[in-house]
């Protein structure tokens, strides 16, 4: 297939457009959820074989460990969790199970299984809805873990998850399923995972955007141009592993650093990307870190309250300036 | 397998894992084993009887009290004993230990120290035989405790539903650690459980290696014909304490109870009485105690030569695919 082929779509035809990619490739691919035959109906899967499309029942803990048992035999599951916050009853599987049995085999076994979990938040869902579960699973090894924030990432990552051997999670941003750009058609276009990617060059102060945050980051690096500031923007893709060579990297081109992250500031992905740049970029820095980070409160329903609690243009902006 | 090789290779089995068992408690006594260990003295009959009905490149996955199983399923000993004394030469190259004993070569796919956690896995297998057209099936060993968590239900349900090749083997040896299973069961039988998800459900005397294999047999065929999973509940006992060296300071259960059990319902003796009264003679069953009680000496043997991992092989297989680990 031409490499230079593209299409306009939106972030969620890319992950759908991932997964029939990846299903004809290989007939290994199956793929598990809730609902799922629905949209096999409406040929979200191209015409797979019924067989590896596995409409589940509302069985969370049991899915996800059975894709595990699923991927140490030979397939290479896609388990859709639909809205993280589920991710929590399926959590013991990926955990002791997914995350560890190629360690605790001895490496007899490959665990090949994607977990797919897309954050609610910014909807009026309220707290049970709307988590940014990532950070939690920062803290497990054995785990892969990728944020998508652009069509082409969403592509691209989810193909490289499927394709990997270990587990992944891919945890994908609601918010921006309807954002929209051109997208490579390539059957064969991945995005390697643990890799960093600089969407802006800048001089002045570096904008490390986590997740979902890069359009907010994006923007703020807009606003600050017009001040005569030169924002680099590093959207991290993956952050299991961090790309610690890229921190370091715009940390040492800039020395000031904001850090957005839609998880809570406590033990946030934030907090991780911080320590890394005190342990091994400190002497780098002309300013303290600041992190742009969700608060330490459950997510409320009403947008009044939700809405202001995430990063924001504006908050990442002010948090620039606050550097220079 | 014709019927005197398979009583030959189910008694010696057995006896493998009594005298696996025995010899790790001895070990444990000694120092030099780490960590908790749960031995599958008394439940020999119902591991053996289940796993002589699969074939060696069928699956099972299992539970912490995890030695039994993959003895059962064909493994060779020196590196599951290896395993438990955390050496290099263990089965899983001493990250597993005691409880995760695990040999793909034998379809022993993994023991879970996490309560019911082994049977997704195998539901998993299961479906990865049908997707894949093979006709392998999973059988997943569980105690009583492991009933009573969810995973156990939603995967009788999923299995269910999409008549996958699995048979679900409940080791009930009446207690969870030491809380009986009459305290915590709503009603005594464990098979009767499977009517809530539309599959047989059987009870066996798990003291009885002929009813277990017969039992197991007919539930492996059911899977592979593809006529879905069975919920198999052999009644057995556990001799030891749940965990060797466990001292509980007050009574779950009487002693009565349990020599009891090991004077008149011990599988391996009841076995052996089932084997003469079919024409082995007595010399042949010695034999075969002292072959088996001869590989466990050669295993401990092989455990204790072998060296430890280096401190630097916890930073080793932990991904197919790697990544910078960081420190």
């Amino acid at each position: 297939m031409n490499n230079a082929k593209t299409a306009r779509m939106t972030y969620l035809d890319a992950l759908g457009l991932a997964q029939r990619e990846e299903m004809a490739r290989d007939e290994t691919v199956i793929i598990i959820g809730e609902d799922i035959s629905l949209y096999a109906a409406g040929g979200a899967y191209g015409d797979i074989d019924s067989k590896r499309i596995r409409s589940a029942p509302i069985s969370e803990n049991g899915f996800a460990g059975m894709a595990v048992g699923a991927a140490i035999t030979g397939l290479r599951p896609i388990v859709d969790l639909t809205i993280a916050n589920f991710i929590y009853l399926a959590s013991d599987p990926i955990i002791n199970q997914a995350a560890r049995l190629r360690s605790m085999t001895g490496g007899q076994v490959k665990v090949p299984v994607t977990y797919r979990a897309s954050m609610w938040h910014n909807q009026s869902n309220a707290a049970q809805h709307s988590d940014r579960p990532y950070p939690m699973f920062m803290n497990v090894p054995g785990l892969k873990i990728v944020t998508p924030a652009t069509p082409t990432d969403a592509k691209g990552l989810l193909k490289a998850a499927i394709r990997d051997d270990d587990p992944v999670i891919v945890f994908e941003d609601n918010d921006l399923w309807a954002v929209r750009e051109e997208v490579p058609l390539d059957t064969d276009f991945v995005i390697p995972i643990g890799k960093a990617v600089v969407r802006r060059e800048g001089s002045d102060v570096s904008v490390i955007s986590v997740a979902g945050c890069l359009p907010h980051a994006l923007a703020a690096a807009d606003d600050l141009a017009k001040e005569g500031i030169n924002a680099e923007v590093v959207d991290l893709r993956s952050l299991l592993p961090l790309d610690a060579e890229a921190i370091l990297t715009t940390v040492g081109k800039t020395g000031r650093v904001v850090i957005a992250d839609y998880s809570h500031r406590t033990c946030g992905a934030a907090a991780e990307i911080a320590a890394i740049i005190a342990e091994d970029g400190f002497d780098l820095l002309k300013k303290p870190v600041r992190r742009v980070v969700t608060p330490d409160v459950p997510i409320p329903f009403s947008e009044t309250m939700e809405k202001p609690l995430y990063p924001s243009r504006e908050a990442i902006a002010n948090a620039a300036r606050g550097l220079m | 397998m014709a019927t005197k090789e398979l009583d030959r290779e189910a008694y010696l089995r057995m006896l493998k894992i009594r005298h696996f068992e025995q010899a790790v408690s001895a070990l444990i006594t000694e120092g030099e084993v780490a960590g908790a260990c749960h031995s599958s003295i008394g439940q020999e009959a119902a591991i053996v009887g289940a796993c002589m009905a699969l074939r060696r490149d069928d699956y099972m996955s299992g539970t912490h009290r995890s030695h039994g199983h993959p003895i059962g399923k064909g493994a060779e000993l020196n590196a599951l004993m290896a395993e438990i004394l955390g050496k290099a030469t263990g089965v899983c190259g001493g990250r597993g230990g005691s409880m995760h004993l695990t040999d793909t070569s034998v379809g022993s796919i993994g023991e879970s120290a996490i309560v019911a956690g082994g049977i997704p896995i195998a539901v998993g297998a299961a479906l990865s035989a049908q997707v894949r057209g093979t006709d392998q099936v999973a059988l997943t060993f569980f105690g009583d405790g492991a009933v009573n968590e969810g995973a156990f239900h939603e995967s009788l349900n999923m299995a269910s539903i999409w008549k996958l090749p699995v048979i679900f083997f409940c080791e009930n040896n009446g207690y969870a650690a030491v809380t009986p299973a009459t305290q915590t069961h709503g009603q005594p039988d464990v098979w009767v459980r499977a009517a809530g998800y539309g599959l047989p459900g059987i009870c066996v005397d798990g003291q009885d290696f002929d009813a277990v294999l017969s039992v197991t047999q007919e539930a492996v065929t059911r899977a592979r014909c593809g006529s879905g999973p069975t919920l198999i509940e052999a009644k057995t006992y556990r001799f030891d304490e749940h965990c060797v060296g466990l001292f509980i300071n007050g009574s779950y259960r009487t002693q009565a109870e349990v020599d009891r059990y090991k004077s008149e319902r011990d599988p391996i003796k009841l076995f052996r009485t089932r084997l003469l009264e079919r024409g082995w003679l007595d010399s042949d069953l010695i034999d075969l105690q002292a072959r088996a009680q001869q590989l466990v000496e050669a295993a401990v043997e092989f455990a204790r030569n072998s060296p430890f991992p280096a401190a630097e092989a916890a930073y080793d297989r932990v991904h197919a695919t790697q990544i910078p680990i960081r420190r």
